[in-house]
Order: C-alpha cells, then structure tokens, then sequence
C-alpha cells in the first residue's frame, strides 16, 4: 500500500511533465493536422536553456531560490518559444498547403539539427545539476516503507495545475485563444473573417513551446541529469499521451500525460525497468488501434 | 398507375427493408423501405440532408446500418445482404459499383490506369495472384489484353479515347464525372449507384450524362439507383422515384406520380417547388 | 527618376527592418547555446563563455538577410510551395528514366574495374548501393502504397539478425539464410502490420515508429538470446559458390582461381552480391508495379475509399505492400550482417528509418532513378563530411529540411503510366494531342 502510493505520487510528477508537452503535440495537430516532430528537441533545447541560466545565475552570485526559479523559468521560456517560433517559420511554414510527407519530413529534418545543434555546441555527455529544492514531507514513518513527498514533487504539480488553468482561460476567453479555435475548426474560413492564420499558428507553436520549457526545466530539477537525445523518447511519450487523452484536446493531452506517467512509473516499479519505454510504446499503439480517438477526442464520422 | 402493385415488386435487384441509421443521438434515415426494379433507373431525391447519401453509404458498406436489411438479388438469383458484407465485398461479390458526391478518382494516375484498378479482382485471379503476373504467363497477358480492351470499350462510349493516358487528374471536370461512372461499370455490377452525376455539369454535358445512363440501362441492361438535384435528369430519365425527407420516405412511385404527390411539393416549397412544377408543365 | 528612388530607399528600409528582426532573433536563439558552453572541471560543471560565436552567427543572419532582401527576393517574385508548379529536374531530357537506367547499370558494373576504384571507393558504393537498396523496398511502402513507414529499420534488423543468429545457432551460410531472413522480415511485416494498418497516415506513422523502437529495445535487452547491447560477433562471410576469401587453407578463393590473395577480392565481391540484390529489387518492383497488385498500391494511395466502393479489399492489399518492403529490408539486413561480421542494436536506431525515408521522399516518391541519386547525394555527401564528424548529423538535418522546402515532391517527380493505351510516339499520341489543344 506505501508502495504503491509513492509510485502514484512518482507517476503524478513525471505524468504532470509529460502533459505540459503534450499539450504542445495537442495544438499543433489541431491547428494544421501535422505532427510536430520536433517538438521534444524543443523540450530538450528548454531543458538545457534552463540548466545554462540557472548556472549562469550561480556564478552571477544570485542566492535566492524562488528568485532563480522565476527568472530561469522566464528566459527558458522566452528563448524555447523563439526557438518554436523559428522552427515553424523555416521548416513547416514554407511548406504549408503542400504534400502531406513534405511537413513530416522536415520535421524529421528539424528533430535531427536540433538534436545535433546541443550536441556539438553543449556535449553529448551527460549534463547533471545538484538538487535545488531539497526536503519534503514523509508519511507513514513507521511502516517499513516510508512514503516520500517531496518539495520538488508539489512544485512541479502546483505548477502545473497553475498553467493548465492559466492556459485553459487563455484559450477560451481571450482573442488569441479564439482565433485559435477558429484556425482549428476551418482556418480557410477563419481567413476570410480576416484572422491571420500565419500568425495565429505561430503563436500555437510559441506557446507549445513556452509550456515545453517549463516542462524542461521541472524535468531538469527533478532528474537533474540531462543530455541531447532527451527529446526524442520524452517527446514519443507525450505525444502517446496527446493521442491517448484524444489529440486536439486540452484536458486530454493532461489527461493523457497523467495516464502515461502512471503507467510508466508503475510498469518500472512492479514489471522491469528496462522495458518501461517499450510498455509506453505498447500503449501507444493499442490506443491507436483500439481507441484512435482517444478518451477525450471526439470521434469524427467520415464523410464521402 | 395501371396496376395496384408497381412493376419493381415483381423483379426488385434492391430490397431495402427497414433501414435505420442513427449517428449519437441524430436518427438519419428512419425505418426506411423501398425497392429498386431490376433494369429501371430508380431515384432517391429529396431536400438536403434528407439523408440520401447516407442510405448510399449503407447500401455500399462504408456505414453498417444500425437496423434492417439490404438485399441485393442478382440476374442469377442468387442474394446477398448488403449490411453483412464488408466494403469490398460489396462491390467484388454482390456486384454493386458506385460513384461519389465528391469526384474520387485516382487523379495521378492515368485514365486507363483507373479503369484497369477497376477491374483488379478478375486481374488478380488471372495473375495467379501476381506469382503467375510475374512471369508473365500467356493467361495473364490474356487476360490483361481483354481488361485493356473493356477499358477501351467505356473510354470510346464516354468518348475520352484520345486521352486515356492522361492523368484522370488532368482531365475537364464533365469528363471526370464520367469517367467515374466508367470506372464503376468496369467492375461489371449488376447495380450502380450514383450519387449527384449532374452536380456541376452545363446543361449540355448533363444531357449527354442522361444518354449515358440511358444507353447502360438499355443495352448493358444495368439497373441504376441514383442521387440527383437535378430534377431535368431526374424527371426525364427514371422509371421509378423515391422521396426523402428528414430520413423517412414520403412518397414513392412514377415520375407522373411524384410530380402531383402534395406530400413532395410541401416538402420541395420554395425554389425546387417551381422547377417541379416547370417540369411538370414542360 | 524618383519613385525609382522611392522604391529603392524603401527597398533598403525593409531590407534593414528585416535584417535586424532576424539578427536580433538570432541573438536570442544562440547567445545561450552557442554564446556559452557547459565544460566539466574537476569540482562539476562550469560555464565557459564565447560570446564571439554568437556575436558571428548574428552578424551572419544580418549580412545574410540583407543581402537576400537587395538581391535575391527584390528580383524575384516570392512564391510559395503551394503555387509553385512541380517541374521536372531533368526538363530538356525526355524520358531521361529510359536512358539513364542501363547507364547507371553499366556504370555500377564496371565500377570495381575503374582505375580511380580503390577499396574505399568500393566500400562506399557498397554502403551507397544498401542504401538504394532500402530506399527500393521503402518504395513500395511509401512511394507506391502511400503508408507512412517510420520504423522500416526494424525489418532490416531482423533480416540481419535472422541471419546472424540463424548463422551462429545453427551454422547456416549466407545464401541458405538469405532466403529465410526476407521471409522471416516479411512474416514480421504482416505480424506488425496487421493492427495497424488501418490508421490513418500520420497514425500509421507513429506506429511504424514504435514498433521499430520496441523491437530494438528486445534487441537490446534479451542478452541471452542476442547478445544485448555487445551484439554479435564472428558472423560467417558470404563465400562464392562455395569458395572463400581467406588467406590460408583449402577451396579458397583466390586458389581456385590461380589468384594471389588480396584482400580487396572480397571487398569486390561484396560489390557484387548488393549490386545484384538490389537490381533483383529493381527488376521485381518495376515488374510488380506494372501487374495489378502494382496499380492497387497507386490506386491505394490516392484515394482508398475509391479502392474499396471498386471491390479491392485495402487491407491484404496493403499488408502486401508491407511484406514486400519489408522482405527487401529483411535481404538488405542479411546482406548488412554478412559484409560487418557484427552487428548490434546499435546500427539499428531511429536514424536509420529517418535516412531511408529521406531517401524516398527526397529521391520523389515512386521513382526509382530519384532514390538512386538522393542515395548517392546523401550517403555520399555524408562521407565528404566524415572529417567534420561532429558536424555531419547537423549538416544531414539541415540538407533534409533545405531540400524538402526547395522542392516538396522530391527530385524527380515525373509518373510513367504502368500501361499505355496508346504508344507514346504512335500516331493516336500525335492525334490525342491535336484533340487535347
């Protein structure tokens, strides 16, 4: 029973980290129907933004915690979203309304300089960082297994949950967010009624991104260890979970990435370690297979 | 009416019994029956979203009905129930072709090319299931020889000969339509469903389309279900109409009938209300 | 005399506006990644600043920028990818298909006897030659088919270790399981993609994707049956009829032949043994194409609502597609296992998917001349880059997307009708060109 609650507790953590990204998968298919395959290098390139600020902070003498949080989060955030934004303007952009593989392809493209762009500038050893929040709270201290919560673990759901609420509001009550839809139901039409949809899918990219380098950093505190090839099997993950809450919905891609998390964490706890990402991969094609419109999609009637 | 029970009860290619689809909570076609005679051109009309294309897509397998029954029965007697095949099946064992609202024609491919896709089962036999194809046996260059030539047959009735290996993309939009309708008779079906042959056709091109539907159900002796807005088409060549409205079938008959049916002409009021009258007064 | 100054200084304005945006994006994108470096000292990790590469790349994307502003785009109208006709890369040439293909195949043959042929020259052919190979078998997935295989690397796994375990358990030589590991892919191409293959495109891609992902993540965790992440080793060389290339002992090679042993014969033989698997591949895709199993896959890929309301059954029609390619990537791998003598789950990453598809859909999916050349210019670009190691993946990626954007439907987009109605040069042709115009 401890057990078990700690991995729930584990699986919620890594869940809530998963289901920032996919959220980034989620709009993106929506919007322009593509997979967007380079969105876990973007992730990763959040990662190792976060771990460069965050030092640079240390040498520039800053002590104070919660001050080196918020202002790491703030430029991780500011550059990753660049770093989505130029990704849509150089690899998708000039391609859209053309072949269907062509967006895929140069996605594929993207993934690969990315990934390669960390590598030869940062490394490719691993790059760890020395735990930051420290302490938490323990239950059941007189079982045989203690349970642990720790600061970090809250930090990471609060945070979460603060975004999704933040960005649900922003995508049902602001223009921005409206526009939005309005691209995802029928951008055509939604041309005509003068939104610029360029721009709009833009935003989708930048914000996608913003919220992958929150994922980035929150992955960089827990773990504390990151290198270049992060991003690939993070990004399959999330975007299993982007299709299992039913990609193009919100509450789905968290929905999902939840799922995924606690499966991941209590397949590595209860079955073999080595396989959790072969489990995860399971997942995804059985719920493609079995429920290609996920738990919260809404499943679309063909039409001839 | 001459007689009490119309001349497409006594030799139906089509029996529909009862159809019901529901889509959610949406009932689109409710309890619906009719029968198509063999060798009519049989129509489906109706307002839209009376749910016209969706009895199509039940009666060719790309929805399973939620209720009843489609029996096809061919020249030969033998039956089938429509809602218990799989899609293909439809088409390769009952012998049921159809066309599409929305042109879906292999458009890189060329005109030919789709003819010959038509005709992929007989093929695929005939190359012992491409082991034989390989080789190039004599039975399949046969057999390919006289696919071409079925092909050739439709491509001179339709009279795109000279472009059979252009891309079917590339062709005018009149011409794809019947090409279409070409690809389908490929498959040597004993019923075809067309679903709005008409659309977007000028008056001229739609009056060849209705010399063309004629001349497969006077000499390759095909019986035809069709969809059309076009009530010049549809008045001047069925022998037997049905009409929907909102999924439910409110009349069923002649032409002559249909015309002077007061259920249709409430269910047509406004404009389709005066075409119905000019075609009756022309 | 004014507007035309008008034009220029607003022309100079936009150019400088632009120019600036972009720098200044520059700035934010590489003055934390490129402008410091992470380096290990003693005590952890520390940050080593070099701001002046940033300062380069920025001023780089400044120069550059303006410069495409005045030159390049004020000459040229802008045009975007969806308004932009495919043209063929090989306009002035007709039927440049028909005459390049026994050029290239002579070419491919006489290779090994070329003065300049030394052995890395050989052994880059045979690398260039898998690789056309694959992209081949991918072909009929994705060129023909339409199915978006993202995990085509699995089945050239298990055709190489097939080879390598069936070798190593059972003693077999490389011709006895050449047969076996192709059968072997194409049983697991039916297996995987039964389930699947009823998803739609990008689905299906993703799914392709994971598979090819658990089966090396098997690969690497059944130490006792494949070695793990060590591999295997000591895989049996492909002899010649018999003879083999060995130095010393009975029925060798060179022997036989009244030769003097030199390493390179194997080498050449090798040559052989992919030249001829891949023209097999050419010959029985070229041949499938023009039978009716071939025109379904096209028939599927355009439009496969049509193919099932025309009585095709989409599902086997696909999984033979499927099991085709992923025969041919089952060969491909024996032949890969045969020519290293080791393999590991190592060679048989995502990567390598990703190369064969950028082959595929850079060469112009479907044509087969294309994936020649795209696997000549990517594998072989890739070697002149071998010096700048580090540098090579960066450059690849890029040269995918670069290529992608400049032209979205590959290099050579040309469709030869898998049957004519009317020879090309007859005089119907001449007739059905009067009536067209």
């Amino acid at each position: 029973m401890e057990y078990f609650l700690q991995q729930l507790i584990n699986g919620v953590t890594l869940g809530s980290i998963y289901g920032l990204i996919a959220i980034g998968y989620t709009m993106v298919y929506g919007i322009i129907g593509m997979i967007n395959f380079a969105h876990g290098d973007i992730f990763m390139v959040g990662t190792f933004i976060s771990l460069i600020v965050f030092m640079g902070l240390v040498a520039l003498g800053i002590t104070s915690v919660p001050l080196a949080l918020l202002i790491v989060l703030i430029i991780s955030m500011i550059v990753t979203a660049s770093y989505g934004w130029t990704v849509e303007r150089l690899a998708y952009r000039p391609l859209r309304g053309s072949f269907r593989l062509a967006p895929l392809i140069t996605a594929i493209g993207m993934s690969i300089v990315l990934q390669n762009y960390i590598q030869v500038t940062q490394g490719a050893r691993n790059r760890p960082l020395q735990p930051v929040i420290t302490g938490g709270f323990q239950f059941f201290e007189d079982s045989e297994f203690v349970v642990n919560l720790s600061n970090m673990q809250i930090l990471i759901i609060v945070t979460t949950v603060v975004l999704m609420i933040a960005f649900s509001l922003l995508i049902s009550k602001t223009p921005l967010g409206r526009s939005q839809r309005a691209c995802e139901q029928d951008s055509k039409m939604a041309s005509l009624l003068g939104i610029n949809v360029d721009r709009t899918i833009s935003l989708t990219f930048v914000m996608g991104a913003a919220l992958a380098s929150v994922a980035g950093f929150m992955y960089l505190l827990y773990y504390g260890v990151i290198d270049f090839y992060i991003g690939f099997v993070v990004g399959i993950k999330a975007f299993t979970a982007a299709v299992l809450g039913g990609i193009g919905s919100l509450p789905g891609a968290m929905l999902g990435g939840l799922l995924i998390g606690l499966i991941e964490t209590f397949w590595s706890a209860y079955f073999t370690i080595e396989y959790k990402d072969v489990a995860a991969f399971y997942m995804l094609a059985l719920v493609l297979i079995f429920l290609p419109s996920g738990l919260l999609g809404r499943s679309e009637v063909e039409k001839v | 009416m001459s007689s009490l029970i119309p001349e497409w009860e006594n030799n139906p290619v089509l029996n529909v019994e009862h159809l019901t689809m529901k889509f959610g909570g949406l009932t689109a076609i409710d309890n619906l029956s009719f029968v198509a005679g063999r060798g009519d051109i049989t129509a489906l009309i109706g307002p839209n979203g009376a749910g016209k294309t969706t009895v199509f897509n039940c009666l060719t397998g790309f929805y399973k009905p939620t209720e009843g029954m489609v029996t096809l029965t061919q020249r030969g007697g033998e039956s089938f129930l429509l809602e218990r095949l799989e899609e293909h099946r439809i088409c390769y064992k009952a012998k049921v072709a159809r066309t599409f609202q929305n042109i879906r024609l292999f458009s890189n491919m060329t005109v030919l090319e789709n003819l010959l896709v038509a005709q992929h089962n007989k093929l695929m036999l005939a190359s012992y299931f491409t082991i034989g194809g390989i080789f190039g046996l004599p039975h399949f260059r046969e057999a390919e020889k006289r696919a071409i030539e079925k092909a050739a047959y439709w491509l001179d009735k339709i009279g795109i000969i000279d472009r059979a290996d252009t891309a079917a993309g590339d062709l005018p939009y009149g011409d794809q339509r019947r090409l279409e309708i070409a690809r389908a008779m490929c498959t040597g079906p004993e019923l075809l469903c067309l679903d709005e042959p008409a659309a977007g056709l000028n008056p001229r091109e739609s009056h060849d389309l209705n010399q063309l539907l004629l001349n497969i159900r006077d000499e390759e002796n095909i019986s035809i279900l069709l969809i059309e807005h076009d009530m010049s088409v549809v008045m001047g060549i069925s022998d037997h109409i049905v009409v929907l409205d909102y999924g439910v079938k409110i009349s069923d008959g002649t032409p002559e009938f249909i015309r002077n049916d007061p259920n249709v002409i409430a269910a047509y009021l406004g404009v389709e209300e005066d075409e119905l009258e000019q075609e009756s007064g022309s | 005399m004014s507007s035309m100054k008008t034009s220029n200084d607003s022309l100079l304005k936009a150019a400088l506006k632009d120019a600036f945006f972009s720098a200044l994006l520059t700035l934010v994108l590489t003055s934390l990644i490129l402008g410091v470096k992470i380096v290990d000292i003693n005590t952890g990790l520390k940050l080593e600043p070099r701001f002046w590469l940033a300062g380069l790349a920025v001023a780089l994307v400044f120069v550059g920028r303006f410069a495409l502003h005045m030159f390049w785009w004020s000459r040229k109208p802008r045009q975007t990818a969806e308004k932009k006709p495919a043209r063929s890369l090989f306009p002035k040439i007709p039927n440049f298909g028909k005459y390049a293909a026994p050029v290239l195949v002579f070419a491919a043959i006489a290779l090994p006897f070329m003065p300049f042929s030394d052995r890395y020259i050989i052994d880059l052919f045979i690398l260039i030659l898998t690789y056309v190979m694959l992209g081949w078998g991918l072909n009929i997935v994705v060129g023909y088919a339409g199915l978006l295989d993202l995990g085509y690397v699995a089945f050239y796994a298990v055709g190489a270790y097939s080879f390598a375990l069936l070798a190593t358990y059972f003693d077999l030589t490389f011709w006895e399981c050449l047969p076996l590991a192709g059968l072997l892919a194409a049983t697991w191409g039916v297996i995987l993609g039964f389930p699947v293959l009823r998803l739609r495109g990008d689905y299906l891609a993703i799914v392709t994707l994971a598979f090819g992902e658990i089966i090396r993540i098997v690969l690497l965790n059944w130490y006792s049956f494949t070695g793990g992440p060590d591999g295997i080793s000591g895989i049996p060389r492909p002899s010649f009829f018999g003879l083999e290339f060995k130095r010393f002992g009975e029925g060798t090679f060179a022997q036989f032949f009244g030769l003097e042993f030199s390493s390179i014969h194997r080498i050449i033989f090798l040559y052989y043994v992919i030249l001829t698997l891949a023209l097999i591949t050419a010959a029985v895709t070229i041949r499938l194409r023009n039978l009716p199993i071939g025109r379904a896959w096209e028939a599927l890929r355009e439009d496969q609502i049509a193919c099932s309301s025309l009585g095709i059954n989409t599902t086997t029609t696909k999984l033979t597609a499927f099991a085709m390619g992923a025969m041919f990537g089952g060969f491909a791998g024996s032949f890969f296992a045969a020519r290293q003598g080791f393999i590991s789950p190592e060679s048989f990453t995502f990567i390598e998917s990703a190369i064969i598809l950028a082959i595929v859909v850079l060469g112009g999916m479907g044509s087969q001349i294309g994936i020649v050349i795209a696997s000549v210019a990517l594998i072989g670009g890739f070697e002149v880059f071998r010096e700048f190691e580090q540098y090579r993946m960066l450059i690849f990626g890029g040269a995918m997307v670069v290529i992608m954007v400049w032209r979205p439907r590959g290099l050579i987009t040309t469709r030869h009708p898998s049957v004519r109605l009317h020879p090309p040069d007859g005089p119907k042709a001449a007739t059905a060109r009067e009536t067209a115009s």
